[in-house]
């Protein structure tokens, strides 16, 4: 598929060019959609389509009144404080114990180990609906149903099989005989995995901690059925939005979270590279 | 730990046998895994796995009618329905007492209710009852009972009492696959009045179609992505991760907004004349809308299993096949395809796991044609509160998804779930 070769048929040459096409509109097809809600939430009248002052480029086509919206209104704003209340708190809960697991399940003579495994990776497989089902039932018989705390245990048991997975694969990298030197120069082992351990695998805790975080703050089948009014989220308030009365201003929160989206998927970039490179210097 | 050569065991510095020394230090790090991993299995175990259970649980539970009305059920169970009889005095006796109590704490509209979903009517007749009953004289209950509602002389109700007695049923099981015990035998409703195994088909046929068309979406992408040069193949991966990350909710409203009629896609079409402004196409509230909508949302499930797959077949062996004279298509075919199958098979799988799951989408672009089972149980939930009967059909959807990640584990591995 590489460059194509000098000797290449006509027929070859246009099947060549033909795959690009296709490519590229399946790319288009990706990230059309995506991109956009972007033009389409500075419109300045409440449609969902392109007016034709905003095809003529004309300043008056556009305004801010959707994001004037999202940053006045009640309701929004509410929804904006609860995701940044939920979010955080479910992310350190399932960071913190997800990493001690990662690191408990990587040594070398655990018992059960693949039961365990399937145990703490199901909440990524069940099916959200099932989780929510589930946890609906079971929470509102010992009252969890409807509260703060109740959703930030169902968002950090839904965020943990991605904290296990990242941390194991960059704990697969880790040379075990640092620790056991840290060991041997009479370290003792909370000090030999706070100052060897976890610095070497923090890229893995990060990416597995923003797993986690976009899990929780996308999240919105489960708070949908565990949450009461209180505990009303962005997506939740978005989901409402799109099935009762579609407002404009759902653009712009899609819009800022399209942003929220590039700079994860940023960090996360750079944070492969890193590894990469470190992996590239040290012998494994 | 004795070696050929001599019978001694060997000691460590303090003495100890070095057997012993080296079993004391595996059991120590066996405990202390197992300390590491506890916390997180006992938090998944309670917010998670107990939940899980108390579904199942609940999808078979059927406490309510014995707890409500127990000396009734006891009555009713020398009582034989084929005979054609109502039940006699005592029973009606024992049902004046159970209702008594049940009035005073304000059950016997829950009992009525749950049995509604076995017989209509039920609900009222015992809403109906509840407000007689402090009235009602000693003695001579059966005549009371008929006067307050003459359903109590309908012999139906009495056999869907006697029937859901039990502490435990199956009935939630058999209305979830269209399906009740008459008394004589379980038999299916008639095809008309089938519907959750015609839901049930219509969430595999769109899943499939869904895994279909992400396949054919994805395979070209991933195959681009494996045989380009690695700087172009990374900056166009930003282009499938874009989508990966972003909220579903988004992807979600921005299909909302192109597919409606007056939404850009048919403007852009009308402004074009390929149709004209009344024929407007319908692309969203039916089945197009919600396949188009999950191809887009799960198509980077697809690819990210492909391209791994892809990027370790080696260019090599397409090249010994072109040099032996084989032609484009034919060392493609022969040659690399075989080769990506587990590829497909990975991600297949998962993109279907995802897609029979479903909820959000569909209930946002699917209108009525083209929604899952996962609305049928959301709405048993949180409309119908039919909990048992939404209980049921999670676990049979539960169940699908566990032979499929079964197969799954087989083909992939579980710790070979690899993200971004």
């Amino acid at each position: 598929m590489a460059a194509l070769p000098p000797y290449a048929s006509p027929a070859q040459r246009t099947w060549h060019y033909t795959f690009r096409i296709i490519c590229g509109l399946i790319f288009f097809f990706l990230i059309f959609p995506i991109m956009v809600i972007v033009p389409l939430s500075f419109n300045s009248l409440p449609f969902f389509t392109f007016t034709p002052e905003m095809l003529r480029l004309d300043p008056a086509g556009y305004s801010l009144i959707n994001y004037k919206d999202f940053f006045t209104n009640p309701d929004w704003n509410n929804a904006l404080r609860n995701s940044v209340t939920i979010a955080p708190v479910a992310t350190l809960l399932a960071t913190s114990i997800g990493t001690l697991a990662a690191i408990g399940l990587s040594q070398s003579h655990v018992p059960f180990r693949s039961a365990i495994m399937a145990i703490l990776i199901s909440p990524m497989i069940v099916p959200l609906i099932i989780s929510a089902a589930g946890m609906y039932f079971f929470y509102s018989r010992i009252g969890l149903q409807g509260t703060y705390l109740g959703v930030v245990l169902a968002h950090a048991a839904l965020g943990t099989p991605f904290v296990i997975i990242t941390v194991t694969a960059t704990l697969v990298g880790f040379d075990r005989s640092l620790t056991r030197a840290a060991a041997s120069m009479g370290a003792n082992p909370v000090t030999t995995f706070f100052k060897v351990q976890l610095p070497l695998i923090v890229p893995g805790v990060i990416s597995g901690a923003l797993f986690a975080f976009i899990t929780s703050f996308d999240e919105v089948v489960v708070v949908l059925f565990l949450g009461s009014a209180g505990q009303k989220t962005l997506p939740w308030q978005m989901f409402t939005g799109l099935r009762e009365q579609i407002s404009p201003t759902i653009l712009a929160v899609a819009t800022l979270m399209v942003a929220i989206s590039i700079a994860l998927l940023t960090t996360l970039e750079f944070l492969r590279r890193r590894s990469e490179r470190l992996r590239g210097l040290t012998p494994a | 730990m004795s070696d050929a050569g001599s019978n001694a065991p060997v000691l460590t510095n303090d003495g100890v046998p070095l057997k012993v020394s080296l079993q004391r230090a595996l059991r120590r790090e066996k405990l202390r895994a197992f300390l590491l991993i506890a916390p997180l299995l006992i938090f998944i175990l309670i917010t998670f796995v107990l939940p899980i259970a108390d579904m199942l649980f609940r999808s078979v539970e059927n406490g309510i009618v014995a707890d409500t009305i127990p000396q009734t059920i006891k009555s009713l169970s020398d009582w034989d329905p084929s005979t054609g009889e109502l039940p006699g005095e005592p029973t009606y006796a024992a049902l004046h007492a159970d209702l008594s109590v049940a009035v005073k704490s304000k059950t016997h509209t829950r009992l009525g209710s749950r049995l509604n979903y076995e017989i209509s009517g039920a609900s009222s007749l015992f809403r109906k009852t509840g407000r007689r009953i402090k009235k009602m004289d000693e003695g001579n209950y059966k005549e009371q009972f008929l006067k307050a509602d003459k359903k109590w002389g309908d012999i139906a109700y009495w056999r869907v009492i006697r029937q859901f007695g039990a502490r435990y049923t199956a009935g939630y099981f058999l209305n979830a696959v269209d399906a009740e015990n008459t008394g004589d035998g379980v038999q299916f409703r008639p095809e008309d009045e089938q519907i959750y195994l015609f839901l049930f088909g219509r969430t595999m046929f769109l899943s499939v179609s869904i895994t279909v068309s992400c396949l054919l979406l994805g395979y070209p992408i991933a195959f681009l992505l494996a045989n380009i040069k690695v700087r172009t193949s990374n900056l166009l991966m930003i282009l499938v991760l874009l989508p990966f990350w972003t909220s579903l909710l988004v992807r979600t409203s921005a299909w909302k907004v192109l597919l409606q009629q007056q939404g850009v896609i048919n403007d852009f079409l009308v402004w074009t004349g390929l149709i004209s402004d009344a024929g407007r196409l319908v692309m969203i509230n039916n089945q197009t809308g919600t396949i188009i909508a999950m191809t887009h949302i799960l198509l980077p499930f697809m690819i990210l299993p492909l391209f791994s797959v892809m990027k370790t077949i080696s260019p090599s062996y397409v090249r010994a096949a072109k040099s032996m004279g084989a032609n484009d298509w034919t060392a493609f075919w022969r040659i690399y395809f075989p080769q990506s199958i587990p590829g497909i098979g990975a991600g297949a799988i998962l993109v279907f796991i995802l897609s029979i799951g479903f909820y959000i989408t569909p209930e946002l672009v699917g209108g009525t044609s083209g929604i899952f089972i996962s609305n049928r149980i959301a709405y048993h939930i949180s409309s119908s509160l039919n909990w048992g009967l939404a209980a049921a059909l999670g676990v049979m959807l539960l169940a699908m998804v566990m032979v499929l990640f079964y197969v799954y584990d087989k083909i992939v591995g579980i710790d070979n779930v690899k993200l971004g």
